[in-house]
Formats: structure tokens, C-alpha cells, sequence
């Protein structure tokens, strides 16, 4: 039998800002670039988040925000999955965020993040990166 | 996640094991056979299978949420399926329909699964049927599958259904496109869903002339819903329930699953045989004169 691999991402964003131009932007990127992508909205806990990570047996979960609360929320998802068993599914991240804080959500297992001025296909390749990884285990 | 862990999974339900199990099917993995061979073959012959199909933004997703919530009132266990088109282009899709649903994302007994159609030929309905029975036998006794309905797939997966919704929604401009797409005659009932709106008793109207002009055998046919506020749903799954039981007493579910069957072990035929052929093609390098179709007939009789 044929076997048809696809890279599958879901794009959310945690918090309570409305925003999701980032997240729309980075999703149409990916699929753009052949990603099967699962687009879950704004304002989602971080257990929704994880929960439909698993349910659709995605390869990665991006998170976008904007407002800041980034330094709370992207470690929560991180956190929100270890606890149903997925930890093996790596969290990327974008927003508006400090040079500062990119140390400490790398250090909370957060695999890349990014900012307003890094380019697309930087992007993609991490993503693309992060999939494979994933996959290979 | 091994073989035997992935089995053990599915019969705990553990939706890790649910979701690695849709994957493995979709791609086509060599351990699609022993996930698909280990299932609870008379939960699935229990479930109901609605299909929900209709044009872009006619309130698809909203609907599905809307049922999802009245049947959980009753406990029942859910499964979706969405399917969306995969870009022609990328190969890539954007799977958008768990936006209108994600209040039931942390419930376990609402499993839903988003699904590209990948540009199969009618391969989908070999994917999406083995997700419908994986959910089916990891209990969901009501399984919905939603598709836009527009092209050849969307027909596909109708067949796989026990049951067919088609939603409509006034000031789309596309209902008559979807009428002449034959999904009027398809479908068992039809929905006119945004009832708030203007229009809708218009088309409500319209619907139910056309749909007595094509001599369907049933008068009744047309829904109206507004999904966003979750009128009309209580009567919907009332009138689903009629139609199923219907069905049941004539026959007609029996036909249709076994319509759905054949259908599915056609495609796994094809799904089978296409790299197959490709190959022996391949391997004999034909002279690129001749009838491609001669050729075609005298490599299947070789085989
Ligand atoms: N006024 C009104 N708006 C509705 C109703 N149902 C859905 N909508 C809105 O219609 C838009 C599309 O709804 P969806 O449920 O995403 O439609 P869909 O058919 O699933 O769309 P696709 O999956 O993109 O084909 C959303 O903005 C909904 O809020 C309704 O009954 N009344
Ligand atoms: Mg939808």
C-alpha cells in the first residue's frame, strides 16, 4: 500500500487577547508549505489546547500571543500536555516577546520561538524540523 | 507507541491511542491492517452515521456543536469527522471546523477528528469509513461526518452515511449550485440553517417545491435551525430519529451499509492497486505509440 506521511501542526492561541492575525498568518504559511493544519481559534485553555493536540495526533503545537502573557501560557500548554501523556509533542511559539523572556520559555521546554522579525521561512523550517524529530522517534 | 500498546489503548479508549490510530489508517501504515482487524465489530454495526454536508459557511461546524451538546445531555459518546479540502497546489490544507466546537475539546466522550481529503480519488472513503469505525468501536454510538459539498469526495462520503443532512443557509448564492450538484436528491433531510435571517423562509419555501417536484417520497424534509442559539436542534435529532427508524423498517439502512461496504472495499481495492500497477507500468517501458487503453486492458489480464 501507498504510504502518504503528512506533517500535521495545530496553530492556537491561549489567552484572552482577541488577535489571531499571527496565528492565521503562520497557519496559511504552513499550509502554504504542504502542513496539514489544525486551526483551533482565540482564547483557549491550555487544556483545550492539549486535548485536541491528541485528539488530532498532530506532529506540533504552534501558540501565538500577543498580549504578554506568553511567560504564563506557552509553559501551561507545555505542562498541560506532559500531564496527558504527550509529552513527546513539541510547542512552538510567536508574539511580541523580550529577549529575556525567550531564555526562560526555552527553558520550560518550549522548542523555538519567534518574533516579529523573524523571517518565514525560518519559520517553516523549524516547524518542519520539529516534525521530523517528532516523527522519529 | 508499539503495536500491542496502541491495541491495548484502543480497547481502554485512550484517545492518544484513538488519535495514533486514525494516523496510522490515513497513511496507509503496514499496521493498518491489525488496528483495523482488532475492532468491536457489532459496536460499529450499532452506531448511526450522519453526514452533514452543504456549501461554505452554511453553519456546518455550528450545527455539528449544537447536536454535540444536545446529545451529551443524554451521555452519549460522539465522534466527528471533518473533512476539508487539501490545497491542489501544496498539498497542504487549513482544518477549521473545531473552531465552532472547541467547548467540548476537553470532554473525553466528543472525539473529533479533522481530516484532509489529500487529493484521493474517492480514496477518502477508505480513510474517512476506517475512522468512522474506530470511533464507532471505542464507543461513539453516534458518529457525525462533515464535508463542504462541492466536489466528487463530498458524494463519497455520502455514501458512508446512514443518514444525510444538507444545510443551507439564505444569502449564501449557492444553493442552487448545490442543488445542481444532485445533493437535493441525496439528501434525507435538508436544513436551512441561520433562520434568524432574512431569507430563510423563502428558501425554506423554495426547497420544499423543489424538492416536491423531484416526487421525493417524503413531504416533510425541510429543518429550520438556528445553530448559533441552538433553536430547532431538539426537533432536528427528533426528525433524525424518524427518519433513521425509517430506514430501519424498510430496509434502507441495511442497503446503505451495504452500499457504503462494497463502496469501501472498492476503494481499498484501488488504494491497493494503484502503486501496483504503477510499477508494472514502469517496468515495462512501453513503446509510447498504441492505444493506452489496450495497453491497460492487457497488463490487468496478466495480472
Ligand atoms: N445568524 C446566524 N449565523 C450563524 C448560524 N449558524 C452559523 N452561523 C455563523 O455562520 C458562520 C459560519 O459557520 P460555520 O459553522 O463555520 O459554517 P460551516 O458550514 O461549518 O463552514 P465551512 O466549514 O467553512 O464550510 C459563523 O460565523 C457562524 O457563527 C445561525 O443559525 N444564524
Ligand atoms: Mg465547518
Amino acid at each position: 500500500m501507498e504510504t502518504t506521511h503528512k506533517y500535521r501542526v495545530l496553530i492556537g492561541k491561549p489567552g484572552l487577547d482577541g488577535h489571531d492575525r499571527g496565528a492565521k498568518f503562520i497557519a496559511r504559511a504552513l499550509r502554504d508549505a504542504g502542513f496539514e493544519v489544525v486551526y483551533t481559534g482565540i482564547r483557549r485553555s491550555p487544556e483545550e489546547i492539549a486535548a485536541a493536540a491528541i485528539q488530532e495526533d498532530v506532529d506540533a503545537v504552534g501558540l501565538s500571543s500577543l498580549s504578554g502573557a506568553h511567560i504564563r501560557l506557552f509553559p501551561a500548554v507545555v505542562e498541560a500536555l506532559r500531564k496527558a501523556g504527550a509529552q513527546d509533542i513539541p510547542v512552538l511559539g510567536g508574539g511580541v516577546i523580550p529577549e529575556e523572556d525567550i531564555v526562560t520559555l526555552k527553558a520550560a521546554g518550549i522548542v523555538e520561538i519567534f518574533t516579529p522579525g523573524t523571517p518565514i521561512d525560518k519559520i517553516i523550517s523549524a516547524y518542519r524540523e520539529a516534525c521530523e524529530k517528532k516523527s522519529s522517534v | 507507541m508499539t503495536i500491542d500498546r496502541l491495541l491495548e489503548g484502543l480497547k481502554q479508549r485512550d484517545p492518544r491511542a484513538i488519535g495514533r490510530a486514525i494516523t496510522l489508517v490515513e497513511n496507509g501504515d503496514e499496521s493498518a491492517q491489525a488496528i483495523l482487524s482488532s475492532l468491536d465489530e457489532d459496536l460499529i454495526s450499532q452506531a448511526i452515521i450522519l453526514g452533514i454536508t452543504g456549501p461554505p459557511g452554511a453553519g456546518k461546524s455550528t450545527l455539528t456543536n449544537g447536536i454535540i451538546s444536545e446529545l451529551r445531555q443524554s451521555r452519549k459518546r460522539i465522534g466527528i469527522i471533518a473533512i476539508d479540502p487539501s490545497s491542489p497546489i501544496s498539498g497542504g490544507a487549513i482544518l477549521g471546523d473545531r473552531i465552532r466546537m472547541m467547548q467540548h475539546a476537553t470532554d473525553r466522550d466528543v472525539v473529533m477528528r479533522s481530516m484532509a481529503t489529500r487529493g484521493r480519488l474517492g480514496g477518502l472513503c477508505a480513510t474517512a469509513g476506517a475512522a468512522v469505525r474506530i470511533m464507532s468501536s471505542c464507543g461513539c454510538s453516534t458518529i457525525i461526518i462533515e464535508t463542504v459539498g462541492v466536489g466528487q469526495s463530498e458524494m463519497d462520503i455520502i455514501r458512508l452515511a446512514d443518514i444525510t443532512l444538507l444545510v443551507l443557509a439564505p444569502g449564501l448564492g449557492d444553493d442552487i449550485q448545490a442543488m445542481k450538484a444532485g445533493l437535493l436528491e441525496v439528501a434525507d433531510i435538508l436544513v436551512v440553517n441561520k433562520a434568524d435571517c432574512k431569507g430563510a423562509d423563502i428558501l425554506a419555501m423554495d426547497l420544499e417545491t423543489v424538492s416536491r417536484q423531484e416526487g421525493a417520497t417524503n413531504q416533510a424534509r425541510v429543518s429550520m435551525t438556528v445553530a448559533t442559539e441552538n433553536k430547532g436542534i431538539t426537533e432536528l435529532l427528533e426528525r433524525i430519529a424518524e427518519v433513521d427508524s425509517e430506514h430501519r423498517d424498510s430496509g434502507e439502512r441495511e442497503k446503505r451499509r451495504r452500499g457504503a461496504h462494497d463502496q469501501e472495499v472498492l476503494d481499498w481495492c484501488l488504494e491497493i492497486l494503484r502503486p501496483r500497477l504503477l510499477a508494472e507500468i514502469t517496468k515495462r517501458d512501453l513503446p509510447l505509440l498504441g492505444d493506452p487503453r489496450l495497453k491497460a486492458k492487457e497488463i490487468l489480464e496478466e495480472q
